[in-house]
């Protein structure tokens, strides 16, 4: 995963609520088993329509989504957020996120970003007007021209896993492996039940 | 202190706990399907991970499966490849694979139950965010990505936050044609389609204690579409007569100690949940939606919102958006409007009893002129239990198509999908935009106002339907 500390860049506003994965990435799409170059396909069915910003000339360089509430709620596919991330995106800011997709972007070196709505509408008249909106993770703010800067809370872990860059796999297994081996010792001896099927680890 | 049945389920699972009130969570089961774990599997072989218990894994093909001519090979060559490739990872690491052409294929979260993979107390977790479903069985089960498919597969253990505990209950008794898909569309159409964000749901009441197991799986289906990851039901007897005896679910001694310790798993009678919701059952009426979204919703004899009315903006505009995109307008009426397509199947509304409420309707009749009329069953065992009953006879005689187990016209990445402009009463569980096809309009409803829907060739109210 690409660390992520300081994003500063151009900023795309979709305002529309309840943005569902299938319109993020269309489910026709979803028999592609790569999770690269997925982004070709973000918004397949939306492209084209009077108005749609991501087809905006300067959208290509943007680095920041301003979005609306729930945003990414539906399907759990991670190939909304891999597609988002091949657009070049870092940083997607929202009232509230479907909670699957919040949760993928973060294994993806995306950050997920939840602000109550007058902020994020703040946010939207600065991406709408052009502006360089910044992004810093480690102060934990957002600042834009013309706004107050905006303080914004990730979880500890979510955010060290960020700034490092770290896989979620190795480091469970790194650090967790033994605690692991004990909770499992202790659940074969008080729901044996759930390990009669299990053929290894006699 | 009291807990809810969440409480218990959480407790019960914790390997670790952060001061920020994280916790990493022990993973009992993963169930796995062809199109979220492509990726999971690489990220397996990348970090060179093995499957650290392989007998908790078990995977079917459902999404990209056509649901005819099975027994020639897939014709779409990425989906062939797809499912391919999960029986060469599944065969690889180790995993046990359903096969497609084998008699246990079917829908993942109905052949999760069916096999006894599910169980009462447990975490299960798949690539999918109808995982919900298996909260009907008391198990704490959610959707999660392709990432965490990899990380459980390897670890055994998720990283997750805990959710605010929610209580919906349904008091009263269902009125005749009310369904437990009319349930969920009527708490969705209540709170919104993110009114359980953040929330564990657990349904409670008089009317969700006398649904069978496939209503309960329906209601816990649908937590998503409320917002919420995780739906509940506390197990009872309904719940282990029917595990008992399931060909994955424990046996003999293992049985009595199972069924034991399952007693004790439901909230404390003084357990305190953070959002409280009570729906008098015995008033809903049928639902169906009009939207693009699942929380629009409204009772089939009932009205279109008009835009005009509402004050928010942005409410204002997701409703002129919805209207313009399935061609209706302010004040229109459901019932009566016509469609082209009807879709009965999925894991929302793919299971036996689905489908005997479905051919229940039919009397004889026969689908419309100009209706396209899908039955497809949730699993190779619904199907032949279905056909064992006569059921797929009245489908066939009345017009309907009867096909194999799949995820069919519920995802369009299959050889099931419309074209743009159909209008498709449904029995799944979403109603976005592009969902059953691009430019395709779907109408969420229940197997029986479906089936309704394909003889009167348009919505009908099932109330005035009757016999």
């Amino acid at each position: 995963m690409i660390p992520l500390r300081q994003v500063e860049g151009r900023a795309i506003s979709l305002p529309d609520a309840d943005i569902d994965t299938d319109i993020i990435y269309p489910a026709r799409f979803l028999l592609i088993t790569e999770k690269r170059g997925l982004g070709r396909y973000a918004f397949h069915d939306r492209r084209g329509a009077p108005g749609f910003p991501f087809d905006a000339p300067d959208a290509k360089e943007a680095t920041i989504l301003i979005a609306g509430a729930n945003f990414g709620c539906g399907s759990s596919r991670e190939q909304a957020p891999w597609a988002l991330a091949d657009l070049g995106l870092r940083v997607i800011v929202a009232p509230s996120f479907g909670e699957i997709f919040f949760s993928n972007c973060f294994k993806n070196g995306l950050l997920a970003i939840t602000l109550p709505a007058e902020q994020v509408g703040a946010l939207h008249g600065a991406a709408t007007a052009g502006a360089t909106i910044a992004v810093d993770l480690e102060a934990g703010t957002i600042a834009a021209p013309g706004v107050t800067t905006i303080p914004f809370a990730v979880d500890a872990d979510s955010r060290e896993s960020l700034l490092n860059g770290w896989d979620e796999t190795a480091r469970i297994r790194a650090r967790h492996s033994a605690d692991i081996t004990r909770f499992e010792a202790a659940q074969r001896r008080a729901s044996p039940w759930l390990w009669t099927k299990d053929d290894i680890d006699a | 202190m009291a807990r809810t049945l969440y409480d218990r389920l959480w407790d019960a699972h914790v390997v670790v706990s952060e001061a920020d009130g994280r916790s990493l969570l022990y993973i009992d089961r993963h169930l796995l399907h062809e199109v979220s774990t492509p990726q999971s599997f690489a990220a397996l072989r990348e970090g060179g991970h093995v499957v650290h218990r392989p007998a908790t894994q078990l995977a079917v093909a459902d999404h990209a499966v056509p649901t005819h001519d099975r027994d020639r090979p897939i014709a779409d060559p990425l989906a062939r490849a797809q499912v391919g490739l999960l029986e060469r990872n599944c065969a690889d690491f180790g995993i046990d694979y359903l096969r497609l052409d084998g008699p246990d294929q079917g829908i993942v979260h109905v052949i999760g139950p069916e096999q006894g993979f599910t169980l009462p107390g447990m975490t299960l977790v798949c690539g999918d965010s109808h995982t919900a479903t298996h909260g009907a069985f008391g198990a704490l089960a959610f959707g999660i990505g392709a990432s965490e498919c990899g990380t459980a597969m390897a670890t055994q253990a998720l990283w997750q936050t805990k959710a605010r505990r929610m209580r919906v209950t349904f008091a009263g008794a269902l009125a005749p044609g009310v369904t437990p898909k009319d349930m969920a569309l009527a708490l969705i159409g209540r709170i919104g389609a993110a009114g359980a964000s953040g929330h564990a749901i657990e349904f409670a009441g008089e009317a969700v204690r006398a649904l069978s197991m496939e209503g309960r799986m329906t209601l816990c289906n649908m937590a998503i579409e409320a917002g919420s990851r995780t739906g509940l039901v506390a197990p009872d007897a309904t719940t282990f007569a029917y595990l008992e005896g399931r060909p994955r679910a424990p046996a003999s001694a293992s049985w009595d100690a199972a069924l034991a310790a399952w007693q004790d798993l439901a909230s404390d009678p003084d357990a305190v949940f953070d959002r409280e919701i009570e729906i008098d059952a015995a008033t809903l009426a049928p639902q169906a939606t009009f939207g693009t979204s699942p929380d629009q919703v409204i009772a089939v004899d009932g009205a279109l919102p008009d835009p005009a009315t509402l004050a928010d903006g942005a409410a204002r505009a997701k409703l002129e958006k919805a209207l313009a995109y399935m061609d209706l307008a302010p004040g229109q009426r459901l019932a009566g409007l016509a469609v082209d397509h009807v879709f009965i199947g999925s894991c929302t509304n793919g299971r036996l009893d689905d489908l005997r409420a479905a051919a229940a309707t039919i009397r004889g009749r026969r689908v419309a002129a100009g209706v396209t009329a899908l039955v497809v069953p949730g699993s190779g065992a619904v199907k032949r239990q279905a056909e064992a009953e006569g059921l797929d006879r009245l489908f066939v005689a009345a017009g309907f198509q009867w096909r194999e187990a799949g995820c069919s016209l519920c995802v369009a990445m299959n050889d099931d999908r419309l074209p743009a402009g159909a209008r498709c009463a449904s029995t799944s569980n979403r109603n976005f935009e592009g969902r059953q096809g691009a430019g395709a309009r779907t109408h969420l409803m229940s197997p029986a106002m479906a089936a309704a829907a394909a003889i009167a060739g348009h919505i009908v109210d099932i109330r005035e339907d009757a016999a």
